[in-house]
């Protein structure tokens, strides 16, 4: 299934898509990929598997501690890959949130090749913006991978636009200016994001950070079509395993449902 | 030179100015010939690796300063500035005694230690905070390593009425922590970052996390050659005023180009500031010095170009110390200012196309240097900046007594005293310089330890007790 499957396959059920974060290896690599199939069977639509790594810039406490958790606990750039293969496998649709630098490391296209292989849909990059993106614009394409580029409040209209236009398989809108981690109110500055985005792209557009409730997904999925929750999953987690975390996606997909459709069919 | 107007006071200034010529905003007027493309890349390095969300602030900056950097309002009043608060132009000092331990090579150091501050932070700083202003911004963060660049900013802050917060190591906090009291003096915010390595490094990122979350209301001044586009360009151009005063110090003073520069290197501002002005004369060898902490082969270091590889951190595409799956490395130094696993973009360009090149300097070397220094001359160095003075030790070796070695003595070593007296073993580890009287501290080092301070010492003619 490819991600626009994905979203078609819940735009065809009447509802956005719901899009689960947690990072490969943690808190081991067995135990994130009970995880991740925990999550993709409570309802998640997409999971959006983190690679760990050592200076996450756009993450709040939560997920930096998570992901130092999973380096700690001896994670390797390489169980990535059997990380998606295994949630691909338990019934998942995977793309993996990378910071670029392992990318590069392992080379592009080579990282392209293997995430591919693994099952891999595409790749979220919270810190390649398209203008330096040359090498992964011929891998992804080589692969067949989608390039998740983000927007924030702060894009101006022209780079909404070329953002947006560099994009495949959905374009993700940052709700707030600011790092991973829940919060209480989200849904003001992200409105505006996804209506500033929206002309520029027949995507879907998905809407991060700071989600955390079934509440706050169902306001979420009112004028977005996909809604993603991380930091909160981490918690979730981390406090009751793979039940917490089944739990925390059930109430979240009530939450996307209950909304419906953010735009009308054309 | 600069063909903007001047008024008539500045006009009799520069006439009467004997050692220089130069203009402290001559290094941002003035295009250096060696700019980077578009979208700031030094060939292969450079650029903006960073969140969208930055995108827009970075254009901001990018903007203002083209516009300051020929506007003559703004330059009068950085000339000023460095003029009247800062003490431009820094001195040239010729050091016989220290020369006589380089092989006869004439030393000649750039004191960028004199500067008010006590270090080369405060060209950029100042620069930068103008800047501030003219974008209408009120909240001012900046990352600190040895705390020098925290001083730096929160001194122009209070200066220009801006909200300073520093984030510092929380490790810098206890080895630099004069200069954590020196800014709370000042009126900034420290906050000891407690993530990861807890060193510069770390600094940075929370520095970034800041900046991602308010970067309508503050302005990031980053304190090194480093970061993403504009920062590496516009933080060199704030720093080539210390290479242009110095070529034409040198110059009058000796008639002729020098043989090598020496500077250290941490992230690079200092090395890139008096590199610039000699790019062009390709007779003139440049040499950065990075810190080789315990010695290469033990993996405790932070030669970022002499053991890195190429990948991108906080936000520019350059050398940096990683291991084989992308996770940042590590690095160590005795000196906080160079303890950091990346470094600036060009440097990494100048390398790569062989203009200047870059050893390593372990804390040994340095503190030696750092000892004779103090002995010989009567300066105290930056632990930083002795990594520079050590790397010129070893070039008058190499290059014998015709040779002329301009040092970049980048800062002063006020901030290190008690790191100093640890390793000379004057104090004990849990002890604080202040805390024995000054007789001790300088019996201890002429007579009390068998290491390199007494060594340094001896090894100087007419300065034994």
């Amino acid at each position: 299934m490819s991600v626009a499957d994905v979203f078609a396959r819940c735009r065809a059920e009447g509802r956005g898509a719901l899009v689960g974060y947690l990072p490969a290896g943690y808190p081991t690599v067995e135990g994130s990929v009970e995880l991740l199939t925990a999550m993709a069977e409570g309802g998640c639509d997409l999971l959006e598997v983190g690679i760990p790594y050592s200076d996450p810039v756009m993450d709040g406490p939560t997920i930096q501690a998570a992901a130092e958790g999973a380096l700690q606990n001896g994670f390797r750039l390489r169980d990535v890959f059997s990380v998606v293969e295994r949630a691909t496998a338990a019934g998942g649709n995977c793309v993996v949130m990378t910071y670029f630098n392992p990318v590069l490391r392992y080379g592009v296209e080579n990282f392209a090749r293997d995430l591919a292989a693994a099952g891999g849909l595409g790749v979220i990059t919270p810190d390649l913006i398209p203008d330096e993106a040359g090498e992964w614009f011929a891998a992804s394409e080589k692969y067949g991978l989608e390039r998740i580029f983000l927007v924030a409040p702060s894009s101006t209209e022209q780079r909404i636009a070329s953002t947006a236009a560099a994009s495949s398989g959905f374009v993700y809108a940052t709700s707030i200016m600011g790092v991973t981690g829940a919060r209480d109110t989200v849904a003001g500055a992200a409105s505006e994001i996804v209506a500033r985005t929206r002309p520029h792209t027949t995507l879907p557009i998905g809407v991060g950070l700071g989600v955390r409730n079934g509440d706050q997904a169902a306001e979420i999925a009112g004028f977005a079509d996909g809604v993603i929750v991380g930091s909160a999953f981490v918690t979730a987690a981390e406090q009751g395993g793979p039940e917490a975390v089944r739990a925390l996606a059930q109430e979240l997909a009530a939450g996307v449902a209950r909304a419906g459709l953010a735009t009308q069919p054309a | 030179m600069s063909q903007r107007p001047r008024s008539a006071e500045f006009a009799q200034r520069t006439r009467t100015v004997s050692t220089s010529q130069v203009q402290a905003s001559d290094g941002i007027d003035t295009p250096s010939g060696h700019e980077p493309d578009e979208s700031g890349h030094f060939g292969r390095y450079g650029g903006r690796w960073v969140p969208e969300a930055l995108v827009a602030a970075l254009d901001e900056l990018e903007t203002a300063y083209e516009k300051a950097r020929h506007d003559p309002e703004f330059l009068n009043e950085l000339d000023r500035l460095h003029r009247d608060y800062s003490g431009r132009p820094s001195p040239l000092t010729d050091v016989p005694k220290l020369s006589q331990h380089a092989g006869g090579a004439r030393i000649l150091l750039k004191r960028e230690d004199l500067n008010h501050t006590g270090s080369h932070k405060i060209n950029n700083v100042l620069g930068q905070a103008l800047l501030t202003k003219r974008m209408g911004k009120k909240r001012v963060i900046a990352e600190t390593g040895a705390g020098q660049h925290g001083v730096a900013t929160a001194t122009a802050c209070a200066l220009l009425d801006l909200e300073c917060v520093v984030y510092m190591g929380e490790v810098d906090t206890r080895r630099q922590a004069l200069n954590g009291a020196r800014m709370r003096l000042l009126g900034a915010t420290v906050i000891p970052v407690k993530t990861g390595s807890r060193t510069l490094k770390d600094a940075i990122n929370e520095a970034l996390r800041d900046w991602v979350t308010n970067v309508d209301s503050t302005h990031y001044l980053l304190g090194t050659v480093a970061g993403p586009h504009p920062f590496p360009q516009m933080v060199r151009d704030f720093h080539r005023i210390i290479g242009l005063e110095a070529r034409a110090q040198v110059l009058q003073r000796t008639g002729r180009l020098p043989t090598a520069i020496a500077a250290c290197v941490g992230g690079g501002s200092n090395a890139i500031g008096i590199f610039h002005a000699f790019l062009d004369d390709a007779g003139v060898r440049l040499v950065g010095f990075e810190p080789g902490g315990d010695g290469i082969e033990t993996g405790r270091h932070g030669a970022t170009l002499t053991e890195g590889s190429p990948g991108a951190l906080h936000g520019a595409f350059s050398y940096l110390l990683q291991d084989e799956d992308g996770q940042t490395s590590e690095s160590y130094s005795i000196s906080a200012g160079l303890d950091y696993p990346g470094v600036g973009p060009e440097h990494a360009l100048l390398k790569d196309i062989g203009r200047a090149e870059y050893q390593p300097v372990t804390d040994a070397e340095a503190m030696d240097a750092f000892a004779l220094l103090c002995r010989t001359e009567g300066i105290i160095p930056a632990i930083e900046s002795a990594h520079a003075v050590a790397g010129a030790l070893r070039l008058g070796k190499e290059l014998g007594p015709d040779a002329v070695i301009l040092v970049n003595l980048s800062g002063r070593g006020d901030k290190d005293v008690d790191t100093a007296a640890k390793w000379f073993g004057m104090i004990g580890e849990d002890e604080s310089a202040e805390s024995a009287d000054g007789t001790a501290i300088a019996e201890g080092a002429v007579k009390d330890t068998a290491g390199s301070f007494a060594d340094a010492g001896s090894k100087t003619e007419g300065i034994q007790s």
